[in-house]
């Protein structure tokens, strides 16, 4: 519901937002987000905690509201971050620097754990070389991938200095964003609106397919893979649109779904209950599409409000819906759209879902945390 | 609350103490660094800016800047919007503080302290314009709501209260008849009433000048909010009160006990009395209050100017000149606002504080409309500056387009030359940008800045990042120029680079004649390269028959041809071979520089070898067809 939002001013654009993944057999929803903010001077990487439900803050404040445990400076724009375990926590640069940040639990301190710089340039015929912004970072403990503006991939191991394989050139134009499909393959998208999917094992460095929009090429900003059928992709674009891929066959969406007003930024299935999927846009509204075909007896949320079953994890579900998604008529299934900011202001740039929680991040310098998705 | 900086004029640190009421979210005090005015005068900060602001959006959907609100604005949600932007100012303050208190270094330490006092001025002064301008008489009587800004911002005695009250005998205590004094002066009767009935107590022998004093205090009329009787009727009341106040002090009831005869005094307007107690009033304007209470409660706001400057010059004695916050409140109570505007804009470096409290009183629709000498109004050239200054900022920009969307006059001439001098440094930002641009039709910046990003991806070799801003802004011309350049790497390399883009242009190819020639050629190749020789053919010609191809790239495609002209099997049909032959002597007779084309001998040569590869396909052809036809 709406009063479970709390909100944070912080005095920072606020680029990415991510949940600390739980540990493997934990029960309780995640209770610690990272920050990462851009376009300041002195940009930050933060830990928060979501805040105690029921609990008064440390300061007396509002309880459930979020609280900073630290933050570290970062050199440039944070373009994006994500986790590489309980502790360490990768983050891209508007400088092309790629940095693996440690959190530590006892003293409540960040450090940068370790730097692999020019991860990402350009080779410019006057200056020689100058950095080129990573655009995207995706891990898979103890693999990392980044790509960026000078249209190149880079492999890295946690523990290693250099990188394991870098692909030059991989694309002629910038490289969005990057997620992996299987362990070995990983999914880009670019600025002329090409899905194209990687096989590390192979030697060559040209895509193993590729997929794009038929009409204009519009770039694509963000891709996210479905948790459990892997064939299912969804693409966002430069112009707000939704796109949903069944990379098994045809080179083209099977679903585009006309939502924002604007450049998509980020789009992720739910980890665990993916016939969610939650979409974040420049036109400063966050979209919540549900799919689930019995949405009267699914968890409501929002305008809804009714009382509702506990929080499950739906795996058997999945079967079932998979087809809303692969649909062509997103309206025969049923599928329930909503908004969940009421007051747009400026753009949210990202956002992040785990359990029952949703995080998200935007230029008007404010975090918002909803610790309660499905009441 | 802070050292005491209590100079003549009362440079007050407006620390409230106990009346922090405000839920502001803190912000960072790192993002203070940056502002630090460094100048000796007080004023010369940048002010809280759209930080400021930008909790504001939190508090309100609409901020009072939106146009829709000069039609249905409501006095109390424009006094809500006042008192928002105070909270906000006074978070600002409080973070300030923080910042002050923690920090070991001596001269940051000095520079949030000035900045907390200048944060303080600015929340008096605002305070106060509401009061007098905002917020009208239905809030209740003005003398009541002047006592609470005094009592608000006059806190320099509050430690001095808290240690008299906390003493274990108050009664005892040096300090004691100071804090008396100081309720009495701030009207606080209660709390006066209380310490006095500890000081009875304990001193039996006064007993009965206590219970009068006592009881003074608990039947002065003040003016109620409630508004439960006439004006004549308070009047009236309190002619009598000051009547009976006047006999007691005559007939000597206070003479053994100066404190009490003092206070009396005070009760009666007395301004020697109340100016004798100079210290613990510590600005004039306090003294203007307490005179007003004590001499003319009903007080109306037009009647304060008849007031405010007598009070300041018996205060300040002559002993010191105002200082310029004296004369921006001195303007305040005589109601001239364009006056306070006019000194806040002089003495403060930066534009947030008067933009934003004009604009607030521009809604009130108290400003008239001064137009300056280019035409437009104070409010928007206010806005206008403010909105400037925003640009220089390295992240604030985004507000900066906000402001300028609600400057009707010249607010999209001034977007349209700032918004192209925002340095680009991701194609991310290049891309919030440009989102601005095209939500407001600026057609012109959108063109300009995709072609700044094409240039830059140019420069870098990225031909398909170059490729993609083109479309982006249309621009058939950038489009020609990036496929002129990929034809270029083709004919010196001998192979195509980029394939990934130029194999998946699809619509976007149309966007220039040379960009769907490149695609075109490329399919030339990939359809040679799949052994499909006939339909390869057809579309060699047709680049060069429909014009498709630039003249410049013929002699390339004709070259292309020969392999296809020299197969075993006959590709190119008779009228397919007079059209090339045909190309063939356009291209060559065509040429100006024909001598110069002669001398050249690789080019010689090619268009001897083609001569001769066309001319043997005729002949294979005609025998072909003509056998064809025969059987």
């Amino acid at each position: 519901a709406m009063e479970d939002v709390s909100a944070k001013f912080v005095s920072q654009k606020i680029s990415r937002t991510r949940w600390r993944p739980l540990a493997a057999a934990a029960l309780q929803p995640p209770d610690l987000f990272a920050t990462g903010s851009w376009d300041n001077e002195d940009n930050r990487i933060s830990i928060w905690s979501a805040g105690d439900l029921g609990n008064a803050g440390l300061n007396g404040e509002y309880h459930g509201e979020p609280h900073l445990l630290c933050d570290i400076q970062h050199n440039g724009d944070v373009m994006d971050m994500q986790f590489l375990d309980q502790e360490r926590i990768v983050v891209a640069s508007s400088t092309g620097t790629v940095t693996m940040f440690r959190h530590h639990q006892n003293n409540q301190t960040l450090s940068a754990d370790h730097r692999w710089a020019k991860a990402h340039y350009h080779v410019d015929q006057d200056t020689s070389s100058g950095g080129a912004a990573c655009t995207g970072v995706v891990c898979n403990n103890p693999e990392i991938v980044t790509v960026g503006e000078d249209g190149r991939i880079n492999l890295f191991r946690a523990d290693q200095k250099d990188a394991v394989r870098t692909i030059d050139n991989a694309d002629s134009s910038t490289l969005h964003a990057v997620t992996f499909l299987r362990t070995t393959e990983i999914l880009t998208v670019n600025s002329i609106g090409q899905l194209k999917i990687w096989d590390l094992r192979q030697q060559r460095n040209e895509p193993s397919q590729i997929f794009s929009l038929a009409g204009d090429r519009v770039p694509l900003h963000c891709v996210d893979r479905h948790p459990n059928q892997q064939h299912i992709v969804a693409t966002g674009g430069q112009d707000g649109m939704l796109s949903i891929w069944d990379i098994r066959q045809g080179t083209m969406p099977v679903s585009l779904l006309n939502a924002h007003e604007a450049e998509m930024w980020e789009v992720h299935f739910h980890p665990s209950d993916p016939d969610h999927l939650f979409t974040c846009s420049e036109d400063g509204s966050l979209w919540h599409w549900d799919t689930s075909t019995n949405v009267s007896e699914k968890p409501s949320f929002l305008h809804q409000g009714g009382r509702s079953t506990a929080y499950l994890s739906h795996s058997t579900m999945n079967q079932s819906v998979v087809s809303a998604w692969l649909s062509n008529d997103p309206t025969k299934d049923r599928m329930e759209i909503t908004n969940l900011i009421p007051n747009q202001t400026l753009s949210v740039n990202s956002l992040d879902v785990l359990g029952p929680c949703l995080v998200y991040g935007t230029d008007a310098e404010a975090i918002y945390v909803n610790r309660q998705l499905f009441a | 609350c802070g050292n005491s900086s209590t100079s003549r004029t009362g440079f007050s640190w407006g620390c409230s103490g106990a009346r922090r009421s405000w839920r502001g979210s803190r912000g960072r005090r790192s993002e203070w660094m940056g502002r630090v005015g460094g100048s000796c005068c007080p004023f010369s900060s940048r002010g809280p800016a759209p930080r400021a602001d930008k909790r504001l959006r939190g508090h309100h959907t609409k901020t009072p800047t939106a146009p829709s609100n000069q039609s249905h604005f409501v006095f109390g949600r424009l006094v809500q919007v006042s008192k928002n932007y105070r909270s906000v100012i006074r978070a600002c303050m409080e973070d300030m503080h923080q910042a002050a208190v923690s920090t070991r270094d001596p001269a940051l330490q000095g520079q949030y302290s000035t900045q907390v006092s200048i944060l303080s001025a600015m929340e008096l002064i605002w305070n106060l314009c509401e009061i007098l301008f905002v917020e009208a008489a239905t809030a209740g009587p003005l003398l009541l709501r002047l006592l609470d800004w005094v009592r608000l911002h006059v806190c320099d005695v509050d430690s001095m209260v808290r240690e008299v009250l906390s003493s274990e005998s108050p009664s005892k205590h040096k300090l004691f008849w100071n804090v008396v004094d100081v309720f009495v002066l701030q009207g606080r009767m209660d709390e006066a009433r209380h310490l006095l009935s500890k000081e009875a107590s304990a001193n039996p022998a006064s007993m009965n000048m206590y219970k009068i004093l006592d009881d003074l205090m608990k039947k002065m009329p003040v003016p109620s909010l409630g508004n439960t009787q006439t004006l004549t009727e308070l009047e009236l009341k309190w002619q009598h009160w000051h009547e009976e106040c006047q006999r007691y002090l005559q007939d000597g009831t206070f003479a053994s006990n100066p404190h009490m005869e003092s206070i009396c005094k005070i009760l009666l307007g007395d301004e020697d009395a109340i100016l004798e107690k100079k210290e613990l009033m510590t600005t004039w304007y306090h003294f203007l209050v307490t005179r007003l209470l004590y001499s003319h409660p009903t007080v109306k706001p037009m009647e304060l100017r008849f007031y405010a400057q007598s009070s300041m010059d018996l205060f300040l004695g002559g002993e010191s000149s105002p200082e310029p916050l004296d004369m921006i409140l001195m303007a305040a109570f005589e109601f001239e606002m364009h006056q306070v505007i006019k000194e806040c804009s002089i003495v403060l470096s930066n534009w947030w504080f008067v933009a934003h409290l004009t604009d607030l009183l521009d809604h009130c629709k108290l400003l008239q409309s001064h137009n300056l000498y280019f035409g437009s109004n104070m409010r928007e050239f206010l806005l206008l500056e403010y909105a400037s200054g925003l640009f220089s900022h390295h992240s604030l920009w985004q507000l900066g387009v906000d402001y300028f969307d609600h400057c009707p006059e010249f607010g999209r001439v001034y977007l349209e030359l700032h918004i192209e001098r925002i340095p680009l440094s991701t194609e991310q930002k290049a891309l919030k940008v440009l989102r601005i641009c095209e939500q407001r039709q600026m057609h012109e910046q959108v063109r300009s800045i995709c072609k700044i990003m094409a240039m830059k991806a140019l420069r870098n070799n990225r031909l398909g990042s170059a490729l993609s801003w083109s479309i982006r802004a249309k621009d058939a011309a950038f489009a020609t120029l990036i496929s002129d350049r990929f034809l270029k790497d083709y004919c010196e390399k001998g192979c195509f680079s980029d394939l990934d883009l130029i194999d998946n242009l699809g619509p976007s190819m149309l966007l220039s004649d040379r960009l769907t020639f490149l695609g075109k050629y490329r399919e030339f190749h990939r359809l040679y390269g799949e052994k499909r020789f006939p339909e390869a053919a057809r579309l060699l010609l047709t680049l060069m028959t429909a014009h498709i191809a630039p003249c410049s790239f013929w002699m390339t495609l004709l070259t292309d041809a020969l392999p296809l002209l020299e197969q075993k099997e006959v590709i190119f049909s008779a009228e397919q071979t007079y059209e090339l032959m045909r190309c063939l002597e356009d291209l060559t007779a065509g040429n100006p520089d024909k001598q110069k084309f002669q001398d050249d001998d690789v080019e010689t040569t090619k268009v001897e070898m083609l001569r001769l590869a066309l001319a043997r396909n005729l002949a294979r052809v005609i025998v072909k067809e003509g056998t064809v036809e025969g059987s």
